[in-house]
């Protein structure tokens, strides 16, 4: 009871936040942009281009778009829940809280669930704008792009960002607002790199590298969800086009899926354990 | 999931007829000693003030009776359970020193929120929440947002919200600090209600004078001790100072006040002396102006608070 409590009231200060609505305005403008641009595109296609050709092209811009979203997710997610613990620790508003009668778990529970419940919004708003942008800017000239399996590639994107958020309730519980940022972000990186030396490792066949990149997946494996949703996504077709962030020639297996929900499962219960035992 | 670490009850009574009974407790931050051995007994019904220069270990004892830090060592129970459990939480009230929340609610949010933390029904909060805001003179101030508010109304906001669940044991922390005068005595007459209801009322304070009007008995703390505790009430009982202007008084009739009075002095217009009991300064003036003393002034010295904190705490300030 006292979990909901805290997430709605949670949702609501995180929905107050100026860096969401920044987060909301940087996403419609980029819709906007988006939008226009493939407009233009489909104006532009030469009449005699295979359509098949033509679907991928726009298939491939949407890969984009995605790309974008998925990076903006991931640091408005971040952003947004950074100071939640350690702001509230450090102005002391915990405490009024933390002296009712609501135990502790409850307490971070809830204020991750009120997070939750944010993410799920701006994710749910974002990918399903620019999917609706594509698809409806491509109905009348190739009949309508949309990603190839668009629930499990949203439901991979939003995981990553919950990984995120966990990451950040865990080192909030410890660590200043900025030492946590610096912290998350700098690990998201890591696995960022991972990412990039592990497709070019796939591309020149060099297992050695390989293993760095999936070293670096176990270190963190947010990057490696974003790489799994894009196989999800995309049509074979265009996975097959070349090396960049929206393709995915080394595919993240389903076991870094779970192995992603155990480390997040793992990040939020060691963010209480830590939370419970500290003092306020 | 909360488990505090080092508070052991076995050998503390389970029912405890005081509200809060610890026992060496120390809390340690790194090289830094905050609370030394803090044995205290706060008994039921009772405004305890808790008193002692900055950095004594005032606010980190409260925060380690409200379960907010873990003890380095010793025992505390509080209402009769170890400190900082939730069960005993739904019975308390806590006002911390800088009351601050989430500053778009109002305050009636505000206190809609704590009270369904504590588990309170929508019809409880409908009923408490105009009353309290009304108790604390915010009544007008209901649909305000807290970033409108002034320092002293924060406060205000936040006596209410301790006050939600009639609980039985109040901590506040410096609770007049911010306030001008009107809300200090608000204050005192909340504490007084709550005193009248049968709560317990533990008061952290610099400002000796509010302490002395409000509290029953005082603890004064130094270094993370605690170095005395004295009654307030009934004070009245024990010797009493006595400081009158007269004129026309002679040295016969200064030692004639021998029956009644000890300690008597005569210093020009100026008259002490030290009586048992204020019973007898009428048997003492009607004496004088028998004798043909034309009495001006009269003025009881109770050793003010004040005094008794310099005595006992020093002048250094602890430091």
């Amino acid at each position: 009871m006292g979990a909901w409590v805290m997430a709605g009231i949670t949702f609501r200060e995180a929905a107050r936040k100026r860096v969401l609505w920044m987060a909301l305005a940087a996403g419609a403008a980029f819709l906007s942009l988006f939008a226009t641009g493939l407009y233009f595109q489909m104006k532009d296609l030469n009449p005699h281009t295979n359509l098949l050709l033509k679907r991928e092209g726009v298939g491939a811009l949407l890969m984009v778009g995605l790309y974008a979203v998925d990076l903006m997710a991931v640091v408005m997610t971040v952003l947004t829940s950074v100071d939640t613990l350690s702001g509230e620790l450090a102005s002391g508003t915990i405490q009024a809280v933390a002296t009712k009668p609501i135990p502790r778990w409850e307490l971070l529970l809830g204020k991750w669930l009120g997070f939750v419940g944010m993410v799920t919004v701006y994710v749910t708003l974002m990918v399903g704008g620019i999917t609706a942008v594509t698809y409806f800017m491509s109905l009348h000239s190739v009949g309508g792009v949309l990603p190839h399996h668009l629930l499990r590639g949203a439901a991979l994107i939003w995981l990553e960002c919950i990984l995120m958020l966990s990451l950040t309730f865990r080192m909030g519980a410890s660590f200043s607002t900025l030492t946590n940022g610096v912290v998350v972000l700098g690990l998201h990186g890591i696995a960022f790199i991972g990412g990039w030396i592990e497709q070019a490792a796939a591309l020149t066949h060099s297992p050695r590298a390989l293993n760095v990149g999936i070293t670096a997946s176990l270190i963190m494996p947010s990057e490696a969800l974003w790489r799994r949703a894009v196989f999800e996504m995309q049509s074979p077709i265009v996975s097959t086009l070349g090396f960049s962030p929206f393709s995915a020639i080394s595919v993240p297996s389903k076991f870094m899926i779970l192995y992603a929900c155990l480390y997040l499962a793992l990040a939020l219960a060691l963010a209480v354990r830590r939370f419970s035992k500290r003092d306020l | 999931m909360y488990a505090p670490r080092t508070w052991e009850v076995d050998s503390l009574p389970s029912v405890d007829s005081n509200a809060i009974h610890t026992e060496g407790l120390r809390k340690v931050y790194g090289q830094r000693t905050a609370v030394r051995s803090l044995t205290l007994e706060v008994p039921r019904g009772e405004v305890f003030g808790f008193l002692g220069p900055n950095g004594a270990g005032k606010t980190t004892s409260m925060r380690m009776l409200l379960g907010l830090a873990a003890p380095t060592a010793g025992r505390a129970l509080v209402l009769g359970r170890p400190a900082g459990a939730v069960t005993t939480r739904r019975r308390i009230g806590f006002l911390p020193e800088h009351f601050s929340f989430y500053d778009w609610l109002t305050a009636a949010e505000l206190l809609r929120f704590h009270g369904r933390l504590y588990g309170m029904s929508p019809a409880d909060l409908r009923r408490r929440t105009p009353a309290l805001l009304d108790l604390v003179g915010l009544a007008d101030h209901r649909d305000k947002p807290l970033r409108d508010f002034s320092k002293g109304m924060l406060q205000r906001v936040g006596l209410a919200q301790a006050l939600l669940n009639d609980p039985e044991l109040i901590f506040l922390d410096e609770p007049t600090s911010g306030l001008d005068p009107v809300g200090r005595r608000l204050v005192r007459e909340v504490i007084k209600a709550q005193r009248e209801r049968g709560a317990t009322v533990f008061l952290n304070s610099h400002l000796l004078s509010e302490v002395e009007i409000t509290c029953d008995r005082v603890a004064f703390l130094k270094q993370g001790e605690v170095l005395a505790t004295r009654e307030l009430r009934g004070a009245g009982e024990e010797t009493l100072g006595i400081c009158m202007r007269v004129r026309k008084l002679t040295e016969e009739v200064a030692k004639g006040l021998s029956p009644w009075a000890s300690s008597v002095k005569a210093e020009g217009e100026r008259l002490s002396f030290t009586v048992a009991n204020g019973e007898v300064l009428p048997e003492i003036l009607r004496f004088l102006v028998g004798r043909g003393v034309d009495v001006y002034e009269v003025t009881p010295q109770r050793t003010s608070l004040e005094e008794l904190f310099l005595q006992i705490v020093g002048t250094d300030g602890g430091l």
